[in-house]
């Protein structure tokens, strides 16, 4: 997926795979800027005008969503894929009452009668764990939190079969994060969907996700289940992601710094986009795109991988 | 961390009850007044070299704090005495004119978001030369060699080309590069650092903790260090304060906090903090939704309508005061 | 690097740098606004009135005959019936007193311009200064500045100038300062009051409090050239009220202006030929329009500079 500018076209999203199963979490998480939110609205077809996206395909339950038309496409939106916005809980409208907004959006959706979506609402709010009473409240009555709840269970409102979560935390304290991560977890489980999970903190993606997508300028370097990339991690962009974070409980060790500054998607480096910042860089790394390294299920793509070191 | 052999009876910031109450109007009558309760009898000292740690969830009121102490804010009550071991101490609140200008070339504060904190029409060049101009500190000639030694000292090199872009042509580590430059240009000896690093990309989040600890190594400057992140806490403070509604709620040495909270709230806080280690199970955190308003509350424990523990005593009790537990620990908690 | 060095590289070019800055910042913004398409028109509808305005004192000078052409006491002695239609000497015709259509127009030009342009300036200053200190200071001097701008916007202006008109006698330039006290302390105070309180809470603002800057430093320094996008675009919009109004007053003959667009139409009025305007074109038509198109050009250029300056507003 492109974004056509005056500048010329900045390749957000640049030849990424990937697959999610029922009821499993996928963790996409990367520096921003590095084109995880493209993903997002490009799997939900919400492009601003700018964006184009010029191939590929994207499978919903067997269906490539793509050449559907926009009237098509609403069947899908909602029902099937839902998402939850980076700093979402400013759409809510300040002038209707919450309840109301997610009522709305169930008849318009569902064409559930009046009766039938306020009982859904009650469900929906028991779901994410927010109190009945706050249903026909406004807005500017909901915390942060509370809003970010409330956008949780407008997503959830058809039952979809896979969510997109798009930093849905970035903005809040971390026991309102640890509140909303943990209401996911449940409502997932419960509902056996499936949830592309967008954060730029490894720790977050370390405690949703199943399996981890490494995002580095526009394209996914390294993939792998969530235990194995945060064990035996491959590429080095990751290791120098989780080098990078402090630790509040661990031994506390030097942090690495990462040199230099995100590409410039306009013209992204040659053969492996890391390589500017790269300590392993070495010539072919400048010139050939890299190869990718399987280990099992888990992959990344680099010239210069580390040793094997799982058992 | 420096420290002068006589120094340790004279921090360089004593806070005394420090309170700033913000009226709020409520309803079309000015008569029934409310009061957001932001800073609420605090007290603490920062050394002479030493990175002091504010923690706590957003509007806990770390920022007021913060701008208490370089007089952004004047204080409703309280005391802050500055004693830079050159002029007699005084109480920053009691500053004005002259005295004022001449304390702020001695502390300086870092502000969170790099995107609003410089003037979008204005270059770096002018942004960093700012403290300079108004202070009067040297011709045109010097400042262009001052901004540019800053500039180099901050990690922005070659100088030369960076003095004159605006700020939307860097990026976001770039720019807290320059809030820095300019908050050491006038060599101040204190600097507030509200939340520096939390608006930053994780990798280069480290480059700017790494660059403020370096300077504050090499120049002797002592921080106030405000973050909502325990974990950055950790790595740039020797002692952190955690806030809560206005009150500290616990002070001491950060790794022992870290490794034995004693205050029912750092220990939620704690708990809270996700773990980058998928196999590592972290116990559920016992407390409930978010910070409680600050307007006009009740006397007692602030903490109260979330503590897992309280107790009727609690409840009828005033705000416990911050008690010493042990080894310097001090903690405001009657069941601690 | 060493000082000495960064000297020598950087000081020659200390305001070549700011020069190329400006420069290119300026180039950045005409491109803007040639892709706007409307504020290209409304700034060539603009230079044609210019074009107009220059070109009156040199025709005086040079060609027409100041007897008869003279905006206000000329007479088209040749012609037989006044007013004329339009001919080879006198291309829009002459009105009823005798004086050259196309003379006037031209020389009313001019004091259109200088109107307009004399009471946006009067507006903006005024309006940018009590905007921003009042946004700065707030408290007993923003309620005293926002009283005073309550009380300028329900003045009623039009029985304020017919008493002022009574007593001094007011012309283009009173006219102009008037307006342009009334709006901005009025309402172009209060618009960029509100965009100045957005300003001052910049933590821009605040690092310079803290390095020491004081009020004059921060207002000048920061507020202001914040508000100069916006205060330049109700400029735009003061130019065309205050020609509308000028048109107005004069059509209403409340004003002692020699010659104006306006006036012209009051003199067609008074001597009742403003109801046989298909017969007698010439006496409304070029008038009116002039007033019509130099009020849209600078409102056509100030909704296109709104495009340049709010990047929300720009298409991509
Ligand atoms: N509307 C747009 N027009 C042009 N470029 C855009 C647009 N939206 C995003 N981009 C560019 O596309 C790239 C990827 O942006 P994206 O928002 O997907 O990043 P992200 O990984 O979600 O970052 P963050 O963590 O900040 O949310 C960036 O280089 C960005 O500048
Ligand atoms: N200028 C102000 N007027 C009124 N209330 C304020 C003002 N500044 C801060 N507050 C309130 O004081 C409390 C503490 O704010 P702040 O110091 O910014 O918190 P933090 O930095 O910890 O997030 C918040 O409830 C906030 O709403
Ligand atoms: S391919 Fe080369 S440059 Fe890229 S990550 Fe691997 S070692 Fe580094
Ligand atoms: S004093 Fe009581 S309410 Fe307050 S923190 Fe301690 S136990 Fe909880
Ligand atoms: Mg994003
Ligand atoms: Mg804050």
């Amino acid at each position: 997926m492109h974004y056509m500018t005056r500048a010329g076209a900045v390749r957000a999203v640049d030849g990424v795979t990937f697959s999610v199963e029922r009821g499993q979490s996928l963790g996409l998480v990367g520096e921003s800027g590095c084109g995880k939110s493209s993903i997002a609205i490009s799997l939900l077809k919400i492009l601003p005008d700018s964006a184009r996206i010029l191939s590929g395909s994207i499978l919903l339950e067997g269906v490539d969503i793509l050449p559907l038309s926009e009237d098509e496409m609403r069947e899908y939106r909602w029902k099937r894929i839902s998402m939850v916005f980076q700093a979402a809980m400013n759409s809510l409208d300040p002038v209707y009452r919450v309840g109301d907004q997610i009522i709305e959006a169930l008849e318009l959706h569902v064409g559930s009668a009046p009766s039938e979506a306020v009982e859904r609402v009650r469900e929906l709010y028991d779901l994410v764990g927010l109190n009945h009473s706050f249903i026909p409240r406004y807005p500017h009555e909901y915390s942060g939190g509370m809003k970010q709840r409330a956008i949780i269970a407008m997503a959830l409102a058809c039952e979809p079969a896979i969510i997109v979560a798009d930093e849905p935390t970035t903005a809040l304290d971390v026991i309102v994060q640890d509140r909303i991560l943990r209401e996911m977890r449940k409502v997932r489980d419960a509902l056996d969907m499936s949830m592309i999970y967008i954060s730029h903190d490894m720790a977050v993606i370390a405690e949703v996700s199943d399996v981890v997508g490494v995002m580095y300028a526009g394209r996914i370097v390294e993939f792998g289940e969530t235990k194995d990339v945060f064990e035996n991690p491959i590429h080095p962009y990751t290791r120098a992601l989780m080098s990078a974070f402090p630790s509040v409980t661990g031994e506390k060790r030097e942090l690495a710094t990462l040199p230099g500054e995100p590409p410039n998607l306009l013209a992204p480096p040659s053969g492996c986009r890391f390589h500017p910042r790269c300590p392993y860089a070495t010539e072919e790394c400048r010139s050939q795109p890299p190869p990718t390294v399987r280990r099992g299920v888990h992959w990344a793509d680099c010239w210069n991988p580390p040793e094997d070191q799982s058992p | 961390m420096t420290q002068a052999p006589d120094a340790p009876s004279r921090p360089l910031i004593h806070a005394i009850s420090l309170t700033k109450r913000f009226p709020v109007s409520s309803g079309w009558f000015r008569r029934d007044r409310s009061f957001a309760h932001a800073v609420d009898g605090v007290s603490f000292q920062i050394q002479r070299g030493e990175s002091f740690g504010l923690v706590g969830e957003s509007g806990c009121g770390k920022t007021t704090t913060g701008k208490l102490l370089v007089r952004l804010v004047d204080p409703t009550e309280g005391k802050i005495v500055f004693d830079d071991g050159e002029d007699e101490p005084t109480d920053i609140a009691s500053l004005s004119g002259r005295s004022l200008k001449s304390f702020r070339r001695k502390a300086q504060m870092i502000f969170q978001d790099p995107y609003e904190s410089m003037n979008p029409r204005r270059t770096i060049f002018d942004t960093v030369a700012e403290p300079l101009k108004v202070q009067k500190i040297g011709g045109a000639i010097e400042r262009v060699e001052r901004v540019s030694e800053m500039l180099g000292m901050v990690g922005l090199t070659p100088p030369a080309t960076f003095l004159f872009r605006y700020p939307h042509e860097l990026s976001g580590g770039q720019r807290q590069r320059v809030a820095v430059a300019r908050a050491l240009v006038i060599e101040p000896i204190f600097i507030v650092a509200d939340e520096p690093t939390s608006m930053l990309d994780v990798s280069i989040r480290t480059g700017i903790m790494r660059l403020m600890e370096d300077l504050a190594a090499r120049l002797g400057i002592s921080y106030l260090y405000i973050t909502h992140d325990l974990a950055v806490a950790r790595y740039m403070c020797s002692r952190i304060a955690v806030m809560y509604l206005g009150k500290i709620v616990e002070q001491g040495e950060t790794e022992e906090i870290l490794h034995n909270p004693k205050h029912p709230y750092t220990q939620a806080l704690l708990s809270a903090v996700p773990i980058p280690d998928p196999s590592a199970a972290r116990p559920p955190v016992k407390i409930e939704g978010g910070v409680s308003t600050p307007i006009d509350p009740p006397p007692r424990c602030r903490f109260y309508d979330r503590c897992p523990v309280a107790d009727a005593f609690c409840r009828d009790s005033e705000h416990p005061p911050l008690e010493d537990k042990g080894g310097g620990r001090m903690v405001a908690c009657y069941k601690a | 690097m060493s000082p000495q060095r960064t000297y020598s590289q950087t000081q020659p070019s200390l305001w070549k740098a700011r020069l190329t800055l400006a420069t290119r910042s300026l180039r950045q913004s005409w491109t803007l606004f040639l892709a706007t398409r409307i504020g290209v028109i409304g700034l060539a509808i603009i230079a044609f009135y210019a074009l107009l305005a220059a070109a009156h004192p040199i025709l005086m000078m040079f060609v027409w005959e100041e007897r008869v052409y003279d905006p206000v006491v000329g007479y088209a002695f040749e012609e037989t019936r006044q007013p004329a239609p339009p001919s080879l000497k006198h291309p829009l015709g002459t009105d009823p007193l005798g004086r050259d259509v196309l003379s006037q127009l031209m020389f009313s030009a001019r004091s259109e311009f200088m109107l307009g342009l004399l009471a946006a300036l009067v507006t903006v200053s005024i309006g940018t200064i009590v905007g921003a200190v009042s946004a700065y200071f707030g408290g007993v001097v923003d309620a005293v500045l926002m009283r005073l701008a309550d009380i300028m916007i329900m003045l009623p202006v039009i029985s304020v100038l017919v008493v002022l008109s009574a007593l001094i006698g007011v012309e283009h330039f009173e006219l102009a300062i008037i307006i342009g006290i009334v709006s901005g302390f009025g309402a172009t105070g209060v618009v960029l009051k509100s965009q100045a309180l957005s300003v001052v809470v910049k933590p821009y603002v605040e690092a310079a409090k803290t390095a020491g800057g004081g009020h004059v430093h921060v207002i000048f320094v920061h507020v202001v050239p914040n508000l100069l996008p916006l205060s330049f675009l109700y400029m735009m919009f003061t130019v065309t009220g205050a020609i509308f109004s000028e048109a107005v007053l004069s059509f209403l003959g409340l004003l002692d202006v020699r010659m104006s667009w306006g006036l012209m139409i009051h003199v067609t009025e008074s001597a009742g030929y403003l109801l046989q305007v298909t017969e007698y074109w010439w006496l409304i038509f070029p008038a009116s329009l002039s007033i019509t198109l130099l009020c849209s050009s600078f409102y056509l250029v100030g909704r296109s500079l709104d495009e340049v300056v709010n990047p929300r507003l720009r298409q991509l």
